[in-house]
């Protein structure tokens, strides 16, 4: 009954490689914005503070499908029609980015402000007081929930399956329609995302451990 | 036509459309909501009963209740509800999707609860444990006054993130078919060629669903963060 | 003749392949207050947390008031008791920490409350009563409705000790009760173990302050290596030790 296993994990790898796809392009989506909106947070910008509330509220809120989907079928409405690929690294991405703030937010507020005291006592602009000072310090606080933040998201990816991307899930379900082993599929399904997250997994609790032992 | 008229004419829409869509997608809130509530006490229960997995003696219960974890922690909810509702067909057991979504989520979020009961547990000092057993309490005792008090002040606001958690992961029930709000906004764009109105207005149920339940938490945070002391 | 209140004979205890305790007897009677000194690591506080098995001793046994003390006998051999079991035994004796240990989901009042009510099974009302006369005994009367974490260490420690007072122990064991307070707390914490030992209370104090363990002890053992080196009263161990260990411990801190 198992002979057909390894075409299955060759078709599923096919797809897992989409799927690390659409999670390295949402991650860089998700930190680039999730960097800005956290500094754009500490500026004295009038709104600024509100604006990144906001948006953090808003796409953290709501469910990632429904944000793809709105991506995907609803922009369509207006003329922009994206392939199933890009909807999903753009809908992830957006989704990601409200996490990433909040992670930065919480990393540059565990930098004492004495910190910045100081970088400004001996002549530092903010923005260089920022690049020197606080981004070293902050990075290595941000680290281990930013690993969590990308757990989160190899999983969310499997979401896109809903709007065809060929990633794992979305041929999964075309093995099982060309098969009744679908327990079998699903269950190789599971352990391929397992496969994924898992060195993460294990990478937050080196970190974590290690986080414990300067503490 | 200006922006302007535009975005009035996009909003004219939903005074057309909203009597028609407001039924279904009513009733499509209260799916979404049982399978929320279902699920997050099933993942409760899951929960705490992997936590004390994770705190017994026993080797073996130990090591099952960390693989649970670590499983629950590195597979999509998605695939939890596939491999249920789809998966267990074959094998003679057909789910309604409902039902399917509940005990899938509900086995998603176990994991992520027991987590949070552990780490609330081992917060609090090995020494508390001590000064409870110096004075004579039995270690259930020791649980129930000292150990569980503390650990659920330091539970709370994550517990009340896995609700939202679970309420954005219900969402995914709908690519199972159950009735729930996402499933109703599919059908109604395919069938009014309105996707964006109706996306829209899913996604503003949930964040209406959601926010109350960001705020507690934050708000819980902040009374955490301010210390022990906070106690009424 | 009678039975000492405490009886501890041949106590020893092993983490891993490291022996810390090779063999430790020591007996004490009612009343009887006894202090131990030594350097870091010589086992001091092991004893103590092994006399109410928080650590469960590799050998040796502990008798309080003639019963055994978490272990009980099957035939000829000793069992050791369950946590469960062990529990009315450590209600027995008082055990104050160095850290306090207070619980800080609880106001001061509550955390000396809690044996009396939960543990002895008090009316709730009787035990708030007892507890209230506990903190007035170490002065913390006027904090009762504070929590911990808003009083300094010298205020938390002797709410630790009400907490241990509350028990009506027969013993009390004192785990180096001012090691972890600043030096100008120090004093009210140990003004207050002299109160309590003017009262006829029986008790261990493991501690650093030679020069209270003169004043307060009947007896004080010094310890080194996991063992007693040499014990009896103040005057000749700390005036004029005979161990050549003894002597070189206490010149260091005099130096110091």
């Amino acid at each position: 009954m198992f002979e057909r296993v390894p075409y299955y994990i060759g078709v599923l790898l096919k797809g897992a490689t989409v799927t690390v796809g659409i999670t390295l392009g949402a991650l860089a989506i998700a930190l680039a914005l999730g960097l800005a909106l956290a500094v754009l947070r500490t500026t004295r910008l009038p709104l600024a503070r509100p604006f990144v509330r906001s948006w953090v509220e808003v796409f953290r809120d709501i469910p990632p499908l429904t944000q793809l989907f709105i991506i995907y079928f609803g922009l369509t409405y207006v003329g922009i029609r994206l392939d199933p690929f890009t909807a999903a690294v753009v809908g992830l991405g957006l989704n990601g980015s409200a996490y990433c703030a909040e992670i930065f937010r919480s990393g540059f507020s565990a930098v004492h402000h004495g910190q910045r005291e100081a970088a400004a006592s001996i002549g530092m602009t903010p923005m260089r007081a920022m690049r020197f000072v606080v981004f070293p310090q902050a990075f290595r606080v941000t680290l281990p929930p930013l690993a969590n933040y990308a757990i989160g998201l190899i999983k969310d990816t499997a979401v896109a399956s809903a709007v065809a991307a060929p990633e794992i899930l979305f041929r999964a379900r075309n093995l099982t329609s060309e098969t009744f082993e679908t327990p079998l599929i699903y269950l190789l399904v599971a352990i391929l995302y397992f496969c994924l997250t898992f060195p993460i997994a294990r990478l937050v609790d080196r970190l974590e451990a290690r986080r414990k032992a300067w503490a | 036509m200006s922006l302007l008229a535009e975005l009035q004419a996009f909003f004219a829409v939903y005074a057309l459309k909203w009597p028609e869509w407001s039924g279904p997608m009513g009733r499509a809130v209260i799916v979404t909501l049982q399978i929320t509530a279902l699920a997050y006490a099933l993942g409760l229960v899951v929960g705490l009963v992997v936590a004390l997995g994770r705190l017994s003696r026993n080797p073996f219960l130990r090591r099952a209740a960390a693989v649970y974890v670590e499983v629950a922690r590195g597979v999509p909810a998605l695939v939890v509800l596939f491999l249920i509702y789809y998966g267990l067909v074959p094998l003679g057991v057909v789910l309604d999707a409902v039902p399917a979504a509940v005990i899938g989520l509900g086995l998603s979020a176990g994991g992520y609860v027991a987590e949070i009961v552990r780490a609330g547990i081992g917060a609090t000092h090995r020494g508390q444990r001590e000064a409870g057993a110096s004075i004579g309490l039995t270690p259930l005792g020791v649980y129930r006054f000292i150990l569980i008090p503390q650990a659920a002040r330091i539970a709370l606001p994550p517990l009340v993130g896995v609700l939202i958690a679970v309420l954005k992961d219900s969402s995914l029930a709908s690519l199972i078919s159950a009735p729930d709000i996402m499933l109703r906004a599919k059908d109604i764009s395919s069938s009014d060629f309105l996707p964006l109105h109706i996306l829209l207005v899913a996604g503003a149920l949930y964040f209406v669903l959601a926010l109350p339940l960001s705020a507690a938490a934050s708000a819980l945070e902040r009374r955490m963060s301010r210390g022990l002391k906070s106690r009424p | 003749m009678t039975d000492p209140l405490l009886k501890i004979e041949g106590l020893r205890k092993s983490f891993g392949a490291l022996e810390v305790l090779h063999g430790v007897d020591l007996a004490l009677d009612q009343s009887r207050k006894v202090a131990i000194i030594g350097p870091s690591g010589s086992g001091k506080t092991t004893i103590l947390r092994c006399v109410n098995y928080l650590e469960v001793p590799t050998g040796g046994h502990v008798w309080l008031d003639g019963e055994l003390i978490g272990e009980k006998r099957v035939g000829d051999r000793f069992v050791h008791l369950s946590e469960r079991e062990l529990a009315p035994q450590r209600r027995e004796m008082g055990f104050v920490f160095q850290n306090f240990y207070l619980w800080p989901h609880l106001t001061v009042l509550e955390n000396v409350a809690l044996g009396p009510w939960r543990v002895q099974g008090m009316a709730r009302r009787e035990a708030m009563d007892l507890a209230e006369t506990m903190l007035d005994k170490v002065h913390m009367g006027h904090k009762r409705d504070e929590y911990p974490e808003r009083l300094s260490g010298g205020q938390q420690q002797r709410v630790g000790m009400a907490r241990a007072l509350a028990q009506q122990p027969k013993v009390i064991l004192f785990d180096e009760p001012t090691s972890a307070l600043d030096p100008e707390l120090v004093g009210e914490v140990l003004s207050v173990i002299q109160e309590l030992a003017a009262e006829g209370r029986t008790m261990i104090l493991v501690t650093h302050e030679i020069r209270f363990a003169r004043d307060v002890a009947d007896v004080v053992v010094f310890m080194d290596g996991g063992r007693i080196v040499e014990q009896g009263p103040p005057a000749a161990v700390i005036d004029d030790p005979r161990h050549e260990r003894t002597r070189r411990f206490l010149g260091q801190l005099g130096r110091g």
